[in-house]
């Protein structure tokens, strides 16, 4: 059993837990994920790691209670327990086995998209840790969607908040950014974008086109998140990948989105999507893999 | 036919029946079935049986306290060569062990011994006979990584011999394949799986769940900051093969192992858990392993018309004769020598069918089976909206790439020596799938008693 420790309502729809799981908390790194299952009959969820605390055990997750599943864990709180809390799955961000010396040469933009800030979060900070500063795109819909803004600001180099409808920071998606910093004669080698599938897709068109090399974090749908079921597979270039043991993360001119996305809506029912799509209103973002959200 | 050359008929649910439900299919003897057919044995002097079994239980003894009705002192005959005679005498290919080497089988049929080791286990059970935990222990700290058969028969014997075995498992529930893989019908998982793992804790050995080797904490790691003298790795064969055919990652395609892991640990078939299951109305199994047969059962429980597509022949399905017969009861409909070339899909990206070519057999291969020939122009489709694909595991290679100094041969399985287990690392053992690639169950059992024996012998001498 793992205890919850904080539950954090960080703005109307996502949450923040910090979970006492001393063996991950001892051994993950950014760019990884966990498997959480709330009961004997709940499913194994794959979340990504927000931050963790190696001295007091903890992990801290985000997420936005979408599925039935996450629903649950919405109702959970501190002092409540997990049944099972996993990981670290998957391999570790490329940036934590790079040299520092190398790392400090590069001119590193992180893009976020909603939910996706939480992901982000670990990698700048390890990087801010370690000296360097990195440039962060933070997307979100409207201001009140906007997550940790505070602590982003604490480690990012530059931090640039957009809102589509203009109600916060700058106004249009994240992609108009890209441009636009381009644009002002910023120049950037490697660029990381996590949000939600859509949002990665044409981020990697835009960097394309600007010819900045780019890593995404991929979410599948996962069983065990071991490398066992197959079910998270991706093709990457010409390859096929798992996403639990070969990412999460993986070059994003190479993922093949429209099939990810097409993958992702294998156990969404009809019903199910509709429900999403009433429950997230203005926020809806494709989650439901069958829209193709703002697009 | 003269008396004693036919066994006694084991009770099942009737095909029909059990195509419908979860139970499980085979009923097992009752005291006087079990009395009945042990009588049958001839008792050899040199027990051929014995020869054929991978952990060389005393079949003979065994067998004979059976038929005297002593079935307390038949259960701890087969315990104390075996950690789950209630698995084994469930799953063991045993036509091609024990009883293919029975000398009643060369005139009438072998002794179903299989049949008598699962009554021994479940009657056990029944009684609430537990293997002893032993008096004294030797403090000496043990690694056992998996608690699939491998770790669990490795466990139980370091246990009996006084060891302080801790069993590290990366799912939420002990058991690997038997809990995963395994179908609730063929293996029930309360009744069955769940006391063996019971059994080998009563032994003393502590079960932590949820933790990932290579990942949670590595090998060194436990040896180094844990206190563990030994390792003993168990960890299986449990990354899918896919065929690389056109079409394969379309919506509908599950590899065996995501499909059974599914309807097993998660039991997404029920509707109290939450899961969800792949439904499907017309399934297509491509295999012919137990593992293909397993998966088309589960489909056609279901609700699935099911369809098993395998490229060679009857004789060549590698699946034990009576997962197959079975099978072919509840109305598998079998697709023999017939290859899958592309899985066709629909414009929203699911599966609606797969194309197929028929085979002929050529000339044997390496494997020494016939190997398949393509019959040319024979291309025709198999109308589906699920794809199963049953075509194999290989090891995963977590554990190798973390840990220093552990060798792995060109097919990722650990490189270990087959009578202790040892590896080329200090300290450290393997078997089962980990090292065989994808076997069975009592060769994995097998396997992890080696590997006790190695790490016994090892902090003996230390």
């Amino acid at each position: 059993m793992y205890k919850i420790l904080k539950v954090e309502q960080l703005n109307p729809v996502v949450l923040l837990m910090v979970v006492e799981a001393k063996r991950v908390a001892k051994s993950c790194l950014p760019g990884q994920f966990i498997i959480v299952k709330l009961d004997e009959k709940g499913e194994r969820v794959p979340l990504t790691i927000c931050d963790y605390d190696r001295e007091a055990g903890t992990v801290t997750i985000v997420f936005q209670p979408v599925g039935a599943s996450t629903q649950k864990f919405a109702k959970l709180q501190a002092g409540d327990y997990f049944m099972d809390f996993v990981g670290p799955l998957g391999r570790p961000s490329d940036l934590c086995e790079e040299s520092i010396e190398e790392l400090k040469k590069k001119k590193i933009l992180f893009v976020a998209g909603g939910v996706g800030t939480a992901p982000v979060y670990p990698q700048v900070k390890w990087l801010h840790e370690h000296g360097v500063e990195a440039d962060v795109i933070v997307g979100a819909k409207t201001k009140d969607l906007v997550i940790l803004e505070k602590e982003m600001e604490a480690v990012a180099g530059n931090l640039y908040i957009t809102t589509d409808d203009g109600s916060y920071g700058r106004h249009g998606m994240v992609t108009k950014v890209i441009d636009d910093l381009v644009a002002e004669g910023k120049v950037y080698d490697h660029c990381v974008a996590i949000g939600p599938m859509i949002m990665m897709k044409f981020c990697c068109l835009t960097t394309k086109k600007h010819g900045i090399p780019t890593i995404v974090s991929m979410n599948p749908v996962m069983v065990d998140g071991t490398g066992m079921c197959g079910a998270c597979r991706l093709t990457v270039g010409n390859e096929i990948k798992f996403a639990c043991v070969d990412g999460p993360e993986f070059d994003g001119h190479l993922v093949n989105f429209d099939e990810a996305m097409k993958r992702s809506q294998m156990y969404k029912t009809a019903e199910g999507r509709a429900v999403l799509k009433q429950k997230e209103g203005d926020t809806h973002h494709g989650g439901c893999g069958n829209c193709g959200g703002d697009e | 036919m003269a008396a004693g050359l036919e066994r006694v008929v084991v009770r099942e649910q009737a095909p029909l029946v059990r195509a419908a439900n979860f139970e499980e299919v085979c009923l097992g003897y009752n005291k006087e079935e079990a009395m009945a057919e042990a009588a049958r044995c001839l008792n050899c002097k040199k027990a051929q049986c014995m020869v054929g079994c991978p952990v060389a239980i005393d079949i003979p003894t065994f067998v004979k306290q059976v038929a005297d009705g002593d079935f307390e002192a038949a259960y701890q005959t087969i315990v104390a060569s075996s950690s789950l005679p209630a698995v084994c005498g469930r799953v063991c290919p045993q036509e091609k062990q024990c009883e293919g080497k029975c000398v009643r089988g060369k005139k009438g049929d072998a002794v179903s011994i299989g049949k008598l080791e699962r009554f021994v286990a479940d009657w056990a059970r029944e009684n609430g006979i537990k293997p002893k935990k032993p008096e004294t222990t030797n403090g000496k700290k043990v690694a056992v990584i998996g608690s699939g058969p491998a770790g669990l028969s490795c466990a139980g014997d370091l246990a009996k011999w006084g060891y302080d075995v801790t069993i590290f498992e990366a799912l939420h529930e002990a058991g690997g394949v038997l809990t995963y893989g395994i179908p609730e019908f063929r293996l029930p998982k309360d009744a069955v799986v769940k006391p063996e793992v019971e059994n080998i804790k009563s032994l003393g050995v502590k079960l932590e769940t949820d933790v990932i080797i290579g990942k949670s904490v590595t090998i060194d790691e436990l040896m180094e900051e844990e206190g563990f003298e030994a390792v003993f790795i168990g960890s299986g064969a449990g990354l899918p093969m896919f065929m690389g055919i056109p079409g394969e990652n379309a919506n509908g395609v599950y590899s065996a192992n995501e499909y059974l892991t599914r309807s097993n640990l998660m039991k997404a078939r029920l509707s109290d858990y939450d899961t969800p299951m792949p439904e499907s109305k017309k399934c297509v199994v491509v295999g012919g392993g137990n593992v293909a047969m397993d998966a088309a059962r589960t489909a056609l429980r279901l609700g699935a018309e099911t369809h098993i597509v395998y490229r060679r022949g009857e004789e060549e399905l590698p699946a034990r004769a009576e997962e197959v017969h079975h099978a072919k009861e509840e109305g598998i409909i079998f697709d023999l020598l017939t290859n899958p070339v592309e899985i066709l899909t629909d414009e929203n990206g699911w599966v609606k069918g797969i194309r197929c070519v028929r085979m002929e057999l050529g000339e044997p291969d390496a494997s020494g089976r016939r190997r398949p020939v393509v019959i040319e122009g024979s291309e025709f489709e198999i109308e589906a909206d699920a794809v199963i694909m049953a075509l194999g595991t290989s090891p995963n290679p977590l554990i190798a790439s973390t840990t220093a100094g552990l060798e792995v041969n060109k097919r990722r399985c650990i490189v270990a020596e087959a009578e202790n287990g040892q590896t080329s690392k200090a300290g450290v053992f393997a078997g089962g799938d980990a090292v065989t690639g994808a076997a069975t169950v009592i060769l994995a059992m097998e396997a992890g008693r080696a590997g006790a024996k190695g790490i016994h012998e090892y902090l003996s001498n230390k």
